[in-house]
């Protein structure tokens, strides 16, 4: 028990892969092979059981679909889907192609399956090296039932954090190495890869920086503007805030709740319903609406959320991310909008290494 | 001359009073101008989107009912009970993952601790919607953009990412001193009867201003709700359904029951929003000191 409550508090462990490799005996490196084995050798019958249940799971997916996926990945698929006529129901149809996207898509999932996979056969091996030398120590070994109370004291964190990370993985990782993906390929409305396309390499990032282009010229003047937009609304805001803020404030004022609640109010009210108001409120006016109302809608549709912006400047690719939203939704030109996001992120990340690393709460997290 | 002087000053006060009180009524006026447009619209008798008057020429309620009874077109009742129920459900969700991984980061020391945040930072600063279609493109590869599964679509959706935004729970959590923790742990309490039954009883405006947050996200959220539901009108979610009502078939009919519907939903987050209010001050006061 010394022991565990050290490996605890530090995180340095004599249990890792390579000893286990090294030094482990003949169970623990057949446990690389057969996952699992070292732990039923030395009691631990069924978390043994499970993770072999794991290996034969991922074994078996790999042989039915897995290496299909992967194979698929470097050509993204080849067969084009073709009409023909349906004599029977006297309508065209047509044959089931290649559709890229999806082989994509498979692709990434098995590529992170296969991580998962890994990172299991380490704890396997890990698992099975510790239960060799607790039990060459003559030490107690866990058994299961021991092992699933430990998830409430010692090892809380795995209970509580594998649910939302497993989510997270699904939802937020998994999409984003799809887009990121898809800023390698020429997956977009142009010549028709809606349905096939390919590996093109850093073709868009070329063309998005060649200035002579129509787009490469279009994104730095959006990049300009954004940045200079980004700029003035933080700081208007900002300083707008501190003087309604001090005027409330002030000794003088009287109805200082009255003020206060007028001015919550405009910010409770939700951000789509006050912009969908606007826009309607624009449409009667005549000549300049098809512009402002245009803005208005892209506006509406990815002003509010986008951007979950640590030094709170929510807004700050608001301009980038209008324009990000044209492209992908209304022209489909998705392998564009991938490299756009992924720009973004660059300019964001390098103003938020500034702002973060700077601040003292980085510094001084986790000091106690 | 003492009096003189005492007296301009006083001047000059009330001078600057009426000032800042004028220019707080003329910002005021703007702020609220569109919210008390809103509501008078919501009670208009005439039809349409444009009139040529601010006031109505005639107050009804008919909006309102229209809004729950003309359910051929636009079945409001319906989005209604879609929306509560993928509030509740993702709300229960994501106030569970937040509490549990702000704990578990303020208070347990482990391995992928310090990982898990840099990654979260990372993964902040990617534009969100821009994976909004691989979101799609996976929950059709699940088979879950059809007929009811598109509730838990959204559910998933909404409270996928929940546990990245852990920084003010974890920062509230942070300031409970570790010695309460300690004392406990010597009394021989696990770190699932501290976390149950010490930390959350004592976070209550974290826990509370967790729970409203997440439940409001689904009220509001349009673009993912939108981009999932496609078609599927018997699924959509309030904010798809007053979008819906401004289209160009609709907004002649429907424009001040879209008002109704706005005025119905702003309400209840409004009401949150100001009883938020003190909890903000808490909740973020911890989170400078994270």
């Amino acid at each position: 028990m010394g022991i565990l409550k050290k490996k605890v508090n530090e995180f340095p462990t004599p249990y890792t892969c390579t000893r286990a490799i090294r030094e482990g005996g003949l169970e623990t490196k057949l446990s690389m092979v057969l996952m699992g084995f070292g732990n039923m050798v030395h009691g631990q019958r069924i978390k043994g059981l499970l993770y072999l249940a794991i290996e034969v799971a991922y074994v078996v997916f790999m042989i039915v679909n897995g290496i299909g996926f992967l194979g698929m990945l470097p050509s993204l698929g080849s067969v084009p889907q073709e009409e023909y006529w349906d004599e029977a129901a006297q309508v065209y149809m047509y044959t089931k192609g290649d559709q890229s996207i999806l082989i994509l898509l498979y692709g990434v999932a098995t590529v992170l399956l296969t991580v998962l996979m890994i990172l299991a056969w380490r704890g396997a091996l890990r698992s099975a090296y510790k239960a060799e030398c607790l039990e060459k120590e003559g030490r107690h070994v866990n058994n299961f039932a021991e092992d699933l109370k430990t998830l409430l004291h010692e090892n809380l964190h795995r209970l509580l954090m594998t649910p939302p990370v497993f989510f997270i993985f699904a939802f937020t990782v998994l999409p984003l190495v799809f887009m990121i993906c898809m800023a390698f390929t020429n997956y977009s409305k142009i010549d028709n890869h809606l349905m096939l396309f390919d590996w093109v390499g850093l073709e868009n990032f070329k063309a998005l920086f060649d200035s002579s282009s129509i787009l490469g010229s279009t994104f730095w003047s959006v990049l300009g503007w954004t940045l200079i937009w980004a700029f003035f609304a933080t700081f208007s805001n900002y300083i707008f805030g501190m003087i309604i803020s001090l005027l409330i404030n002030r000794k003088g004022t009287r109805a200082k709740g009255f003020w206060r609640f007028c001015f919550v109010l405009s910010c409770a009210v939700p951000m789509f319903v006050s912009l969908l108001i606007m826009r309607t409120m624009l449409q009667p006016e005549g000549a300049i609406t098809g512009n402002v109302n245009n803005f208005n809608v892209i506006y509406l549709l990815s002003g509010g959320d986008p951007v979950t912006d640590l030094a709170s400047t929510a807004g700050k690719t608001d301009l980038l991310v209008t324009w990000l939203y044209k492209l992908t939704i209304d022209k489909q030109y998705y392998n564009i909008g991938a490299v756009i996001g992924i720009l973004t992120f660059v300019i964001l990340a390098i103003g938020a290494l500034f702002t973060y690393h700077n601040s003292k709460s980085y510094k001084e997290e986790g000091g106690f | 001359m003492a009096g003189k002087k005492m007296h301009s000053a006083k001047r000059k006060r009330f001078i600057n009073n009426t000032i800042v009180h004028v220019v707080l009524a003329i910002l005021a006026v703007i702020w609220v101008f569109p919210i008390v447009w809103v509501i008078l619209t919501s009670f208009r008798a005439e039809k349409g989107s444009y009139v040529s008057t601010f006031l109505p020429q005639s107050f009804t309620l008919d909006n309102y009912v229209k809004l729950f009874t003309d359910t051929t077109i636009l079945n409001f009742p319906q989005m209604f009970l879609n929306t509560l129920f993928i509030a509740v459900c993702s709300c229960i969700l994501s106030t569970f993952y937040v509490l549990a991984v702000s704990y578990c980061l303020s208070r347990l020391r482990f391995k992928m601790r310090k990982p898990y945040m840099n990654m979260a930072m990372i993964l902040g600063l990617f534009p969100g919607f821009m994976s909004m279609i691989a979101v799609y493109f996976i929950l059709k590869a699940l088979g879950m953009t059809e007929g009811n599964l598109i509730k838990l679509a959204l559910i998933l959706v909404y409270s996928g990412g929940a546990a990245l935004s852990f920084q003010i729970a974890k920062g509230f959590f942070d300031t409970i001193p570790i010695a309460v923790d300690e004392a406990a742990l010597l009394d021989g309490c696990t770190r699932w009867q501290i976390f149950t039954r010490i930390t959350l009883p004592l976070s209550k405006p974290i826990v509370i201003y967790t729970t409203l947050t997440s439940f409001m996200a689904p009220w509001l959220d349009f673009i993912f709700a939108k981009v999932i539901c496609r078609a599927n009108s018997d699924q959509y979610t309030i904010a798809i359904g007053l979008w819906k009502m401004l289209e160009k078939e609709y907004i002649d009919s429907w424009y001040t029951s879209f008002a109704a519907g706005a005025v119905l939903i702003s309400i209840p987050i409004a009401a949150l929003f100001l009883y938020m209010q003190r909890y903000y001050v808490d909740g973020l006061s911890g989170a400078v000191k994270g």
